[in-house]
């Protein structure tokens, strides 16, 4: 194998792995809601949006392969990240809970947010969220070398 | 190309995890509802809920519903004509689990209408005007009570009856009842203390012909 391919096979499994773990939050985050009914409250919401184009996005950058991809991915990705950082100073109590803006509906503090008693869904999104940026970051560094 | 090959076969692998999943955890929940209303058996019927059908029938639907609910208007009609076809074998007892904006408010009226006999006219009165007093799932009480002046009910002592505290009291003992049997939506239906697993209205059906075939 010559380098050429090396490379790109390397390109390939950084934005496959990207997609991966999108689809996976995606797919995640649906059955939470669909199939569990936890409603989602509304920053979870936010984050919904900004992870559900990314599986969609990051498919297409596969065929065939495409480093461009994060121009438009990591906008999309860090977006949701903040609103993530967000969600997890409230949940853990650093942003007092009367700032917070989801008091009607689902509370974004839930002890629904919490599965099997051990993991919070906001920590899950965060490092999600986290895992996507920091491979994307990763790819752009990778562009014209 | 064998990279191809490699994001169809995860996607796909995705795919059957996610419904398998969801198979299995539909399942499960069905087991625990059912277990939950064994074991809380006492708690589904109370003396003071309202009836409807004979009171010898062998078959019991208990029914956890709201006024401001859309699905149960729909299904009403289709119980209504169950007690009809099925007469002297089934009847149907009301509970209620007021989970929508201001339905407390709705079930005080109709518990109020109870004390003047008029129970059952008051109820198809709120189901017949439910799409003008429900506006994004929150009653307008407001509206129902020009829709019950209309037709004649005595609003004035409707509004007496209703601050009755046993009517609250009885709408609160029911929404904690409704918790306890992990009713979580409206409609939800028991049948002799079955829950009904798969929600729909044939379904409904196929359980309460098997509990008559069971008793009759």
């Amino acid at each position: 194998m010559n380098t050429q391919t090396a490379h790109d096979s390397t390109d390939w499994l950084l934005i496959f792995s990207c997609w991966l773990i999108a689809t996976v939050s995606t797919l995640g985050s649906l059955f939470f809601s669909e199939i569990m009914e936890l409603t989602p409250c509304l920053l979870c919401w936010y984050q919904r949006i900004f992870i559900f184009p990314l599986p969609i996005i990051l498919l297409i950058a596969l065929f065939p392969v495409d480093k461009r991809v994060v121009r438009y991915a990591l906008p999309v990705a860090s977006i949701g990240l903040l609103f993530t950082v967000y969600h997890c100073l409230l949940f853990f109590g650093v942003i007092p809970e009367s700032l917070q803006p989801c008091s009607q509906g689902v509370s974004c503090k839930d002890a629904n947010m919490v599965l099997f008693d051990v993991l919070p869904i906001p920590i899950l999104s965060l490092a999600s969220f986290s895992a996507i940026i920091i491979l994307l970051l990763i790819i752009r560094a990778r562009i014209d070398k | 190309m064998k990279k191809n090959h490699v994001i169809m076969i995860t996607a796909l692998l995705l795919a059957v995890v996610f419904i398998a999943g969801g198979y299995l955890y539909n399942s499960q929940q069905t087991q625990s509802q059912a277990e939950l209303a064994s074991q809380h058996q006492k708690l589904l019927i109370k003396p003071y809920a309202p009836r409807a059908g004979s009171p010898d029938a062998k078959v019991t639907i208990v029914e956890f519903m709201d006024p401001a609910c859309e699905t149960c208007r729909a299904f009403y009609p289709l119980l209504k004509n169950l007690l009809v076809e099925h007469k002297g074998k089934v009847n149907h007892v009301i509970r209620y689990a007021p989970l929508h904006d201001g339905s407390d408010y709705i079930l005080q009226i109709l518990e109020a209408s109870r004390k003047m006999g008029a129970y059952w006219p008051v109820l198809d009165l709120m189901f017949a005007s439910q799409p003008h007093w429900t506006s994004h799932h929150k009653a307008q009480p407001e509206v129902l009570w020009q829709y019950l002046e209309h037709y004649k009910f005595d609003v004035a002592r409707l509004k007496q009856e209703m601050n009755d505290p046993t009517i609250a009291k009885n709408i609160a003992q029911d929404l904690a009842d409704a918790k306890q049997l992990g009713v979580s939506k409206t409609p939800s239906y028991f049948v002799n203390g079955t829950p009904l697993a798969v929600f729909g209205y044939d379904e409904l059906r196929a359980l309460i012909d098997a509990e008559i075939a069971k008793n009759y």
